[in-house]
């Protein structure tokens, strides 16, 4: 499959942290023309396994991007009929104002993010930002009728179709971070020219959002010799300084800091300038806050790496990212498995 | 069923801060020994009781510490300074009695202060009637625990008492183990420490236990007092099912099998998503590869103060909704 | 001098190298297994004639500092902090950049330039930088890199009664502690882990615990030290003077109740100083090493050291000495039996 229409067939689904099953099969149907088994942590996080070639040290890479993306949860119902909600992983409030969304029920159903209208207002609030518990939704009918279809506890998402901007950048919602898992199949779809040694773990984490938990869980089971988190990085806009964002069109974002193994950090950046792919550097002093945070600490330590998309409005509706850095991504990463090898993998793990 | 008054009365009057909680486990070991196939007490001192069957491996947790206050300093004058052992609130804590191990009791009270929004633990400090240190120190010493000094009100319906939290989860499943004759699953009642200090007992316990299923048994606030914040959760209105919480989003299937059990059941239940806090299923859940796990909570009012409040009939709810949720198969 | 080698060397958070490599160093002669493992911890194992408990001592190599995150046009170069620095003191001191330890100043606007307001306010790590005498970005680029770590310039001094000014005595005093006990001739079968990664937030101590797998650890830590001007007496966490600071209760966890009165025990039989840890704020790799697994016991014995996480710290000798000599005792009363 096109990388391109992956990215829209993910985005434009659903899979809110806690609630990703619904997407498993998109994922497996797609990674299973490109590796040899799959299989799921008990969380259900979703591991393609790829085989290398002569891997008589079992040696082990896990890719991860997380498949979860971040979204609204029904938390009660007014006499009116209107549903109150919360967010499930960071929600800036005032990206819902007047939004379109799809309440999962029972159905699906459609409805509308209100707020109390302008003129209602104290004027002197008019420069205060809406707080989640000045929103509601509307679905149009009453309490009785809402009740029936809709429960507490049931997901809410926006509606937002994905759609093409100019010259290879792409919108839509949750980008981040299937993007992420995009760039996984573009570094598959690459490895199937080139030779590894090691397998490859293809993992789509989940519950990323709300604390890299799929991370946790998966690379526990599988334990692999080297992890990599795919992730989105803050791609630059004019309010954001240089030190700390991306530029769009950059190529991949090579996360230093105490996070990342120097060494194959070295070595991939060693592997960007050999295949005359741009790269650009994010720096990072403590645990990143994705899933190479906890890739890094379990068991008794996992090597790990951090490649970061850029991409604009994190969190919004309106996540654009260019495709060009998702393809430059995935064939980096590629380059670079294929060049592990259990002979040189000592060298670069020693300190 | 008849509530066993007795029962709770002792568990919620038996001093066991988090780190000390060998009075509650020695309690709890009397009460369900006849009713278990084998007991363990793992070394952070979870107590860990199975109930044999030859299905799934579920591990049922409710905490049995509470909170507390450690003593850190004592003064010239005989006056103790203190931390606390898990969430105490210095404003609530202003003029509560106390009470040690060693039955001393003690009044918290406050510097003059000017603000009392500023009000830091740092301010207060805890009178035991000492006239000076050396007469302090023969009772106390640094590094000493003491809890709220609590009374148990019961009346028809309602329960108002100290450390409900979580005690009336222990009690919840010491209920359940009474009354089940014998199960399928592979039963592993698990009464953790260290809770209110971070979910810290049921990590290790659950490493050990490795279970297929994880369910946690704890209070969860409600949202039907004057101007509460909003949460759909209320006294009287049934065992609460959670959805989430900020240590754990409810395994969806865990989720529906506990709906679809209280629905066939005709157990009255409502759903909770709570935005703020934690529970054991936190921790379990992100055990090795995974557990999939979900929590039965018991709404209750004023949580973390001596006047915690539940309803009976919602502590009955869930008692036969952990039953009957426990008779499932969880083949999934 | 060992804690002067050790406090004089580079090792910010993720790049513990200088002090690992000294560290190995000290100790290879006297082990009998060493490892580093994957992300940089040094797992040691001496063993003994006598066995106990298994034992693990943890002490942490890293120490907190700054990272270059940008160079300007100006040569000028713009920085993070690793750890928990408070950025009141970053202003107006020397530092050492990357492998090379390239010499920088973080520099200032005049006083007479700011505004009546302005003085009132912290300094803001955005309006501070690192000047190391260059005037371009291509000058500055030809000896630092983005990604490079920063340490304090701050040598080891020995003044007043007893006391030493250092940086880093958080932690390289433990490290200290454990090398020179590792390289007496105890006869106890010992496990001890150096550590990285622990001021940002206890990473490296949870995979070294899962390694060795102990049922009991020590940690060794340099700790917060507030004794001085005119400080409630029950603010003081620790004192300088009084000895090892035994741990009660941190942010990360409860320190087991029986080590802690054994540990009371030989310190009162032995006439050796110590007190307690009064706060409750802060936390060591403790938090995750007991909780690894099926969890296991732990304990905490500190050097007090004043203005932790700045370029001074100050400790006193004399409770390195305790705490060494403690130490010592404590570990013969738990091989003797004294720890079911």
């Amino acid at each position: 499959m096109n990388i391109k229409d992956f990215l829209k067939e993910l985005s434009n689904s659903t899979s809110v942290s806690g609630y990703e099953s619904n997407i498993t099969n998109n994922i497996v149907n797609v990674f299973s023309k490109y590796s040899d088994k799959i299989d799921y942590d008990q969380l259900g996080s979703i591991i393609a396994i790829k085989k290398g070639v002569n891997n008589f040290s079992n040696l082990k890479i896990m890719l991860a991007a997380h498949v979860d993306e971040i979204g609204l949860m029904v938390k009660d119902f007014d006499d009116s009929g209107t549903i109150r909600f919360t967010s499930i992983g960071g929600i800036d409030p005032r990206t819902l104002v007047a939004q379109e969304v799809i309440v999962h029920g029972k159905k699906e159903l459609f409805g509308v993010i209100g707020t109390t209208p302008p003129h209602l207002q104290d004027k002197d609030k008019s420069d205060d930002a809406f707080k989640m518990n000045d929103l509601y939704i509307d679905v149009g009918y009453d309490k009785d009728e809402v009740k029936k279809i809709i429960s507490i506890g049931d997901i809410i998402t926006i509606k937002r179709n994905f759609t093409e901007l100019q010259g290879g950048s792409v919108t839509g919602k949750a980008l981040d971070d299937k993007a992420g898992i995009v760039t996984m199949l573009q570094c598959a779809k690459e490895l199937m020219k080139l030779n590894h040694e090691a397998d490859i773990y293809f993992v789509s984490t989940i519950q990323e959002e709300v604390g890299t938990r799929g991370a946790i869980t998966s690379t526990y089971k599988i334990n692999p010799d080297i992890g990599i988190a795919i992730d989105v990085g803050f791609g630059r806009t004019p309010e954001l300084d240089k030190s700390q964002s991306l530029e769009i069109k950059g190529g991949p974002g090579i996360t230093i800091g105490g996070n990342i193994h120097p060494n194959l950090r070295q070595k991939l950046v060693d592997t960007a300038e050999e295949y005359n792919i741009p790269y650009q550097f994010e720096v990072e002093s403590g645990p990143t806050g994705t899933d190479a945070r906890s890739i890094q600490i379990s068991r008794a330590g996992i090597p790990s790496l951090l490649i970061s998309l850029p991409l604009r409005y994190m969190h919004t509706s309106v996540e654009t990212i260019h495709m060009e850095d998702i393809k430059k991504s995935g064939n980096l990463i590629a380059r670079f498995i294929s060049e592990i090898t259990s002979d040189n993998l000592e060298g670069y793990l020693c300190y | 069923m008849e509530f066993n008054n007795d029962l709770l009365k002792s568990l919620v009057r038996t001093f066991s801060p988090s780190g000390n909680e060998e009075r509650i486990r020695n309690l709890i070991v009397n009460e369900i020994k006849d009713y278990v196939d084998e007991m363990e007490i793992d070394t952070l001192g979870n107590l860990i009781a199975r109930k044999k069957g030859l299905g799934k491996r579920i591990m049922i947790a409710g905490h049995m510490d509470q909170i507390g206050l450690m003593i850190t300093d004592i003064d010239k004058d005989g006056f103790l300074r203190f931390t606390n052992v898990g969430g105490i609130s210095p404003l609530l804590s202003i003029q509560q009695r106390v009470i040690f191990d060693n039955g001393i009791v003690g009044i918290i009270s406050n510097e003059k202060i000017d603000d009392k929004n500023k009000l830091k633990l740092e301010h207060l400090y805890i009178d035991i009637g000492a006239k000076d240190k050396k007469e302090a120190e023969d009772k106390i010493n640094i590094g000493d625990v003491c809890v709220y000094l609590n009374e148990y009100y019961v009346d028809e319906s309602r329960i108002t008492s100290g450390c409900l939290d979580d005690r009336i989860g222990c009690y919840v499943m010491i209920e359940t183990l009474k009354s089940l004759k014998d199960t399928n699953n592979d039963l592993y009642f698990v009464f953790t420490v260290q809770e209110e200090l971070g979910i810290r007992g049921a990590k290790t316990s659950a490493y050990k236990i490795n279970p297929d299923v994880g369910i946690a048994i704890d209070v969860t606030k409600t949202g039907d007092t004057p101007k509460a914040e909003r949460f759909a959760v209320g006294l009287g209105k049934g065992t609460a099912i959670k959805v989430m919480d900020k240590s754990v989003i409810v395994h969806p299937k865990v989720k529906d099998i506990m709906v679809d059990t209280a629905q066939k059941n005709n157990i009255k239940y409502q759903m909770e998503v709570l935005e703020h806090g934690g529970t054991d299923s936190g921790a379990i859940h992100l055990t090795r590869e995974g557990v999939p796990s979900g929590v039965i909570s018991i709404p209750t009012r004023y949580i973390h103060s001596s006047n915690e409040t539940i309803y009976k009939e919602d502590v009955e709810n869930s008692i036969v909704l952990l039953k009957e949720v426990l008779k499932n198969k969880f083949d999934f | 001098m060992l804690l002067k080698r050790l406090t004089e060397a580079s090792g910010v958070s993720g790049n513990e190298k200088e002090v690992r490599d000294i560290i190995i160093d000290e100790i290879k002669d006297y082990v009998d297994d060493y490892e580093i493992d994957k992300i940089g911890n040094i797992i040691v194992h001496k063993k003994g004639m006598k066995n106990g408990p298994k034992l693990l001592l943890a002490a942490h190599m890293d120490e907190v500092g700054l990272m270059v995150s940008d160079i300007k046009d100006s040569g000028l170069i713009k920085f993070i902090t690793v750890g928990g620095i408070d950025k009141r003191v970053l202003v107006s001191k020397r530092v050492n950049i990357g492998k090379n330890k390239i010499p920088g100043v973080i520099g200032a606007k005049p006083i007479h330039l700011q505004k009546p307001d302005e003085r009132k306010k912290a300094l803001d790590l955005k309006q501070l930088y690192i000047d190391i005498g260059t005037y371009s970005k291509e000058e500055t680029e030809k000896l630092i890199k983005i990604g490079d770590y920063i340490t304090f310039d701050s040598d080891y001094v020995e003044f007043g009664d007893n006391l030493i000014k250092a940086k880093a005595l958080d932690d390289r005093v433990g490290c200290s502690i454990l090398i020179k006990l590792l390289q007496s001739d105890i006869e106890y079968d010992l496990y001890a882990s150096f550590t990285v990664m622990e001021e940002v937030g206890l990473r490296g101590a949870g995979p070294a615990a899962f390694k060795v797998n102990p049922d009991i650890s020590i940690i060794l830590e340099g700790t917060t030290c507030a004794d001085l001007s005119d400080i409630d007496e029950h603010l003081k966490a620790t004192k300088l003077g009084d000895g090892p600071a035994i741990s009660l209760i941190d942010k990360t966890t409860y320190f087991d109740k029986e080590l802690r009165k054994l540990l009371v025990n030989v310190a009162k039989e032995n006439n050796i100083n110590f007190q307690y840890r009064k706060t409750s704020v802060g936390g060591n790799d403790s938090g995750s090493i007991h909780l690894l697994k099926e969890g296991s016991k732990t304990i905490a014995i500190s050097v007090p050291c004043r203005n932790i996480h700045s370029p001074i710290n100050v400790m006193n000798k004399l409770d390195y000495e305790d705490t060494s000599k403690l130490l010592e005792l404590y570990l013969r009363k738990i091989f003797e039996g004294g720890i079911k």
